[in-house]
């Protein structure tokens, strides 16, 4: 400490030779303790079934003084490279290329996202693999109506997709009702048990919030599990019909789309009216959300997620407030649900893991909470991205997590970062991410 | 009292557990006058507030609001919201409450959620966009202007509320509260931690809010400089209850509200209350 209390700017970081070599030792320390099990000792099945085990003490010490290297070099880094702030990691001329590509970033990506079925047209997996993305962009559009603009944290998102998924599947398999037909009312269905769920929950905020939707989440997927008269347990429903055109199936039948419009049937067809379906259904999520935002409610969910009790002395109704941004966050949820019901033909409760939820959840954290493009980047990173490692087999996880955390260091308010106004006077000007708020129940 | 109050409270009990707040206070806010409650920190000022905007449920008397139009609303059966949405009372906070990541302009429409939702027909029509939800939603742009212009932010309309200097953040939240179109508004210390200068702009502004939009004023405040130059009736507390009332004059010379203040040490409570004025 002594060295550095001459320095204001520095006076909370201590450094000097002392607290460095203290901060590695610990370092060693605790890398001892963990990789001596690890490492140091390795057991087998021996060839007649008892433990066998030898000692590995030479990896032991080079991995602990690894650590002891590496927590001296990324200290004095960090020294070197001073306090983190954004404009050291990311160059001027960086951030202004950055400023210029976000101009055109959602255009270009939209005009990108039409063209995928062109481009990629034999390619099968790429195009199964936007339709997946496109899903999680409409799931994490949905949720940031929840998350990003009403601040509130909803671990349980999953259960509105099941809601969706399973309204679709049964109504199409027991009543025959056609998919156009099923998606206004699997949406419905799933707004109301947005509703639902919104009632107990209105007077919780915070961690207790997250809690209960969590539950909630798993109190629908265990439900799914044993209502087997109606559900089909664990087995799932099978046998979903398929999505048609109008009326038109997309199959190899007479009546079949192919046959009518005289082309040859091929089942990419299908794929491709998926991907544009799914398209379609997220895009209307993104502009009926953006109209939301500039309509009294959409700011009153803002201002919800800002200061709940000014909300109060405005007569702003919280409860009525809140259980919107809930059934209208639930609803999309359904939405994409019934989508994934016909796009799979068959859903099971595994489906609908608190996973998903709160890979949903990263997504709009990632984004960028309320950013709808930082949405839309984060879809793409989290599940294109992923993809992506494949080529790292085991250590996917690994880097993916690495990827995420860097990411979070640089961008600790997630890709878009900023605020952009709902009206304004003169100038249209992006608000700081450092001044708002991210909601507390 | 005589006149013609807004707001009369009756024998307001305020119990947190054993502790009693406020002990049966009566008093009365007249039209289009500024109240001012005074006291010394502790005296139960801001939870006569609270009752009053419906952030605590009294745990005693009545509190009653009566409109121009001849209607009478016993606030203390209305909880938080329906204060300000059916009463009209509009209130600002003691430590500001704006919503900071949102623009000025923005914050001062959210004032206008109530008569907004009823434009935008429950956000369906304007949903469909459709030109009746358009006219009122420049209305309401337009009352926001005139709001930003009275309390000269005009020029700082897009800016973040919470980028704004607190001196500005503090007229700001007295704009907003003004475009709900309040008939009663509450100001809980609006001139903490401004400096003369703004203090006298403060004074400024409330009186031409209440000359102008003939709004009733109740504040709370410590600055005995706004609070002499422009209340037209005083109400001190102490310990839960009111022990002197009345022109500010008046006030000032109560050796009651002296001692209240200052102990029993009247030279030095003098000074303080001159040196206000």
């Amino acid at each position: 400490m002594s060295a550095t209390s001459a320095r204001p700017s520095h006076a909370a970081q201590p450094s000097g030779s002392a607290f460095i070599l203290k901060k590695a030792l610990i370092s060693a320390a605790v890398a001892l303790v963990l990789f001596s099990l690890m490492i140091g000792v390795r057991t087998e099945a021996g060839p007649q079934g008892g433990l066998i085990y030898w000692t590995r003490f030479g990896d032991l010490a080079a991995m602990v003084g690894t650590v002891f290297g590496g927590s001296i070099i990324i200290e004095l880094l960090r020294q070197w490279w001073g306090p983190v702030d954004k404009d050291r990691i990311v160059p001027k001329p960086v951030q202004a290329a950055m400023s210029f590509a976000g101009r055109w970033l959602a255009p270009a990506l939209l005009v990108f996202a039409f063209l995928v079925p062109v481009i990629f047209y034999n390619q099968r997996y790429i195009l199964d693999l936007s339709i997946l993305v496109l899903t999680y962009v409409m799931l994490g559009w949905g949720l940031n109506v929840v998350v990003g603009l009403a601040g509130l944290l909803d671990l349980g998102y999953v259960a509105f997709y099941a809601v969706g998924a399973y309204s679709y599947a049964l109504l199409a398999t027991n009543f025959g009702l056609s998919f156009w037909v099923c998606l206004p009312l699997a949406g419905i269905l799933a707004a109301f048990w947005g509703v639902l769920l919104g009632f107990p929950v209105l007077r919780l905020r915070g961690d207790y919030l997250a809690i209960v939707t969590l539950a909630f989440g798993e109190i629908i997927r265990l439900v799914i599990i044993n209502w087997q008269s109606l559900t089909g347990g664990p087995n799932g429903v099978s046998g979903i019909p398929r999505p048609t055109l109008f009326g038109i199936p997309l199959d190899n039948s007479d009546d079949g789309l192919a046959a009518k419009l005289g082309i040859e049937f091929s089942p990419t067809h299908r794929i491709v009216f998926l991907f544009y379906l799914i398209l379609a259904m997220a895009l209307l999520t993104n502009w009926v959300t953006i109209r939301l935002r500039r309509l009294p409610i959409g700011r009153a969910w803002e201002a919800l997620r800002e200061d709940e009790v000014a909300c109060r002395a405005l007569g702003i109704n919280v409860t009525t407030t809140k259980l919107t941004a809930f059934a209208t966050g639930a609803m999309f949820g359904g939405l994409a649900g019934a989508f994934f019901a016909t796009r799979q033909g068959f859903i099971s409760p595994e489906s609908f893991t608190f996973q998903e939820s709160a890979l949903v959840l990263a997504i709009v954290v990632l984004g960028g909470m309320g950013s709808q493009l930082g949405v839309a980047l984060a879809a793409l990173t989290m599940i294109g991205g992923f993809e992506l490692f494949r080529g790292f087999d085991q250590y996917r996880m690994l880097v993916f997590g690495i990827a995420m955390v860097l990411l979070m260091i640089w961008r600790p308010r997630g890709l878009i970062g900023h605020r952009a106004p709902t009206v304004f006077l003169e100038r249209n000007q992006a608000i700081s991410s450092d001044l708002v708020k991210e909601g507390h129940g | 009292m005589s006149g013609d109050p807004i707001l009369t409270v009756d024998r307001l009990m305020m119990r947190f557990g054993g502790i009693v707040a406020v002990n049966e206070l009566s008093f009365a806010a007249e039209r289009r006058k500024i109240t001012a409650l005074i006291g010394p920190n502790g005296a139960g000022k801001t939870t006569v507030f609270n009752c009053i905007t419906g952030f605590y449920r009294p745990s005693g008397g009545a509190i009653r609001l009566a409109h121009d139009d001849g209607r009478s609303i016993q606030l203390e059966r209305l909880n938080d919201f329906r204060i300000s949405k059916q009463a009209k009372v509009a209130r600002t906070f003691q430590n500001i409450r704006l919503f900071p990541g949102m623009t000025a302009l923005e914050n001062l429409m959210v004032a206008q959620h109530n008569a907004l939702m009823r434009a935008s027909g429950l956000t369906l029509l304007g949903l469909l966009g459709l030109p009746s939800w358009r006219e009122a939603e420049q209305r309401a742009i337009e009352l926001a202007r005139t709001w930003l212009d009275r309390v000269g932010l005009l020029d700082r309309a897009d800016d973040a509320a919470g980028n704004l200097p607190y001196g500005d953040q503090r007229r700001l939240e007295i704009a907003r509260a003004m475009c709900t179109e309040p008939a009663l508004l509450c100001l809980d210390e609006p001139a903490a931690g401004l400096n003369a200068r703004e203090s006298g702009g403060l004074n400024e502004l409330l009186l031409s809010i209440r000359n102008e939009q003939g709004t009733s004023i109740l504040l709370i405040e410590h600055d005995m400089s706004v609070v002499m130059e422009i209340s037209d009736h005083v109400v001190v507390m102490d310990y839960g209850v009111k022990i002197a009332e009345g022109t500010p004059q008046a006030v000032r010379d109560d050796p009651k509200v002296i001692a209240a203040y200052l102990g029993a040490d009247e030279e030095e409570a003098i000074a303080v209350m001159e040196s206000g004025t």
